[in-house]
């Protein structure tokens, strides 16, 4: 096993102090940060995901490959060109207004982050005004809404009406969830796409922003 | 004043659907003491609530408890039990949930009158005090007004007290989703249990005010939360029903302080809170199914005085609108039950419903008689609620252990080696609730603002 292939299993193990040792062996070595990062840490993380979605893993050990990972990035990024860390794409994600409801939200917040994905979480309870502010502030590729009551689901809509008074849907994906929201419903609020769990929502990402699961 | 139990109150022989050692009478209904009764829960379709829509609102609410009541009359049920779980918003303008609840309680008055339907109305505003990061439990606006919603509700004719408060969740939240075992202690059994005491002392003031029945909390927010992350595979099973043991430290308090039951519908850890208390409980299962799946169905039924459909959208099915419908399969489910104990074969019928349930799925097992009165007997032990915790937790592991060695339960292989690592981590815990309250506190220093929990002084 090379060095690349022995970072990518520590990661799937969920070894920090491994996987970090591994890096500064690597680069030491003279391997490309670039190289580094996509074959070995992205690609451990990667086999993982692909694990948790097939349901050969339970969300515990994924955080824990997360955060092997993340130990990894801590030491690569700094060396990467602006390029190489163009992120996989900005998700905003939050919790309508009136709903306090976040675990899920913040699950499919976890599992994109774990995907590569950038994403700024406004918490729950969140107004239309609050999505529009942070939509033009961060310049997202994607809004993910959700939504647990059927009281407050309705305000899903609102954000994407929002969106297009504003004349941004062309360039903004919005993606909805939640348990009393269907794919029938994300149709009727002329939402992009819906997702009934974590997983899907990250293929939904994925989908929509044209990725597969190996690419940067 | 917090009364802690130190012993079980029922044995395996009491411990059945309709029966407690302290029914409640009110009203002309009695719960507890021979019957099963149907409650039922509702809640709006899609509807934005604004003030412009209050009228539609109110107006829906008349349309569902004059549709209950018509199908109580048709099916000659003559004891039932509503619930009015206000939204958010109700709450936060305990107002709006005031004129709901008189709505109610009008529909239900008249129809005692009419058609002789004894009835309670049980009202749980929401727990607002979510609404700030970290939450502020124990002042300020989210607070007042879910003190005054009660008071509101009660004042307007609810009869039962209830809430699924949300003590610790800023903890449990990312400890059920890491498998945290110590997290979940912490956050359920240490944080929610001081916040229970606080906010049950509170509502039973207002009970004793109001002259209405403080009911029961529910630790849904934490127990099942645990349940559908587990049934959609993202954490362990045999952690969910580790969990579901856990939780039953903190929704004890409640009646530690005062509250008298019937314990709220979603908390399946009301098991344990029946064994213990003796006091009734309501419970949520097969006919729940509407609101959410479970793997315990029909084990959920062993324990139930009154028996619940958790909630249901009011939309139009085929037969009908859906609570009225929900309603029809709860008399049923009740019937049935109610004969049994007419005929004396309650503990039969209460052993198919547990046999039916238990080797599918370990967080049925946990709730098996055998398994309810061990764990509920080893917390009780614990002096404290640290204590009360890891006697839940470790017994309820063993419980688990023991099972799937013997076969009695289905786990599957990926969960085994979970079982091994929970007991490592409860075997790893300190002895002492000082110790692990000094490890906590440092760890979620960033998540939980201590102040809002008058932990330490309980367990010094």
């Amino acid at each position: 096993m090379d060095l690349i292939q022995e970072i990518a299993a520590n990661v799937q193990e969920g070894y920090p102090e491994r996987v970090k040792k591994g890096v500064e062996k690597a680069l030491a070595g003279g391997l490309l940060p670039h190289d580094i990062l996509q074959k070995g840490l992205i690609a451990g993380m990667n086999v993982v995901a692909e694990k948790f979605k097939s349901g050969q893993m339970f969300l515990p050990e994924v955080l824990n490959v997360a955060g092997a990972m993340k130990a990894g990035m801590a030491i690569v990024k700094p060396l990467l060109t602006k390029e190489s860390i163009k992120s996989r794409g900005k998700v905003i994600i939050g919790t309508v207004r009136g709903d306090m409801h976040d675990i899920g939200k913040n699950l499919v917040a976890i599992m994109l982050e774990a995907a590569g994905f950038e994403v700024v979480d406004l918490g729950t309870d969140v107004r239309t005004d609050k999505f529009m502010e942070a939509v033009e502030r961060e310049n997202p590729q994607i809004v993910a809404l959700s939504a647990l009551l059927t009281t407050t689901m309705i305000h899903m809509g609102g954000v994407i009406e929002a969106l297009e008074k504003k004349q941004m849907r062309d360039k903004i994906k919005v993606i909805v969830g939640g348990a009393p929201i269907s794919q029938n419903y994300a149709n009727q609020i002329k939402a992009d796409g819906y997702a009934r769990d974590a997983s899907m929502a990250v293929d939904l990402v994925r989908r929509l922003l044209n990725h597969t699961a190996g690419t940067a | 004043m917090r009364r802690r139990y130190s012993a079980v109150s029922l044995d395996d022989s009491e411990l059945v659907f309709g029966r407690s050692k302290y029914p409640l009478r009110r009203k002309g209904v009695v719960i507890g003491e021979g019957t099963v009764i149907p409650e039922i829960k509702f809640t709006l379709p899609p509807i934005d609530i604004e003030k412009s829509s209050y009228g539609e609102v109110e107006d829906i609410y008349r349309e569902i408890i004059s549709g209950i009541c018509r199908r109580s009359r048709e099916l000659h049920q003559h004891e039932l039990i509503v619930e009015f779980e206000l939204l958010p918003q109700m709450t936060a303008e305990p107002r709006r949930g005031e004129a709901i609840t008189s709505i109610l309680v009008e529909a239900l008055e008249r129809s005692r009158r009419e058609d002789g339907l004894k009835s309670l109305l049980r009202i749980t505003p929401v727990d607002i005090r979510e609404s700030t990061k970290p939450p502020r439990r124990m002042e300020g606006k989210g607070l007042e007004h879910l003190l005054e919603s009660f008071r509101l509700c009660a004042a307007a004719g609810g009869d039962l007290l209830s809430i699924e408060s949300t003590g610790g969740k800023e903890v449990t939240d990312p400890a059920l989703m890491a498998a945290d075992i110590p997290g979940i202690i912490f956050g359920a059994g240490v944080l929610g249990s001081a916040d229970m005491e606080s906010l049950w002392t509170e509502i039973i003031k207002i009970s004793e005010e109001t002259g209405t029945v403080a009911a029961g909390d529910t630790a849904c927010g934490i127990g099942n939360t645990a349940m559908i992350l587990a049934d959609q595979g993202y954490i362990p099973k045999v952690f969910a029903a580790v969990v579901r043991a856990i939780t039953a430290v903190r929704s004890l308090v409640a009646y530690e302080v005062g509250a008298v039951g019937p314990g709220k519908d979603c908390g399946y850890e009301n098991a344990f809170l029946k064994a213990i208390t003796g006091f009734p409980m309501s419970m949520e299962g097969k006919s729940a199914a509407c609101a959410h799946f479970s793997s315990l169905g029909n084990i959920a039924g062993a324990y139930a005085d009154l028996w619940s459909n958790e909630s249901v959208q009011h939309i139009k099915l085929l037969s009908g609108m859906a609570p009225v419908v929900s309603l029809e399969q709860l008399v049923y489910d009740c019937r049935l039950f109610n004969v049994s104990t007419t005929r004396n074969k309650e503990l039969e019928l209460r052993d198919w419903l547990v046999e039916s349930d238990a080797m599918l799925d370990p967080q049925a097992f946990i709730l098996t008689p055998d398994s309810v009165l061990d764990i509920a007997n080893a917390l009780v032990s614990g002096e404290n609620d640290y204590q009360r915790s890891v006697m839940a937790a470790s017994h309820a592991v063993e419980i688990l252990r023991k099972a799937d060695a013997s076969g009695a339960v289905r786990v599957d292989e990926r969960e085994k080696p979970w079982l091994a690592k929970m007991e490592e981590v409860i075997n790893g815990l300190p002895e002492k609730s000082e110790d692990f309250l000094d490890k906590e506190f440092d760890r979620w220093r960033e998540t939980v603002d201590p102040s809002q929990y008058h932990v330490r002084q309980k367990h010094a």
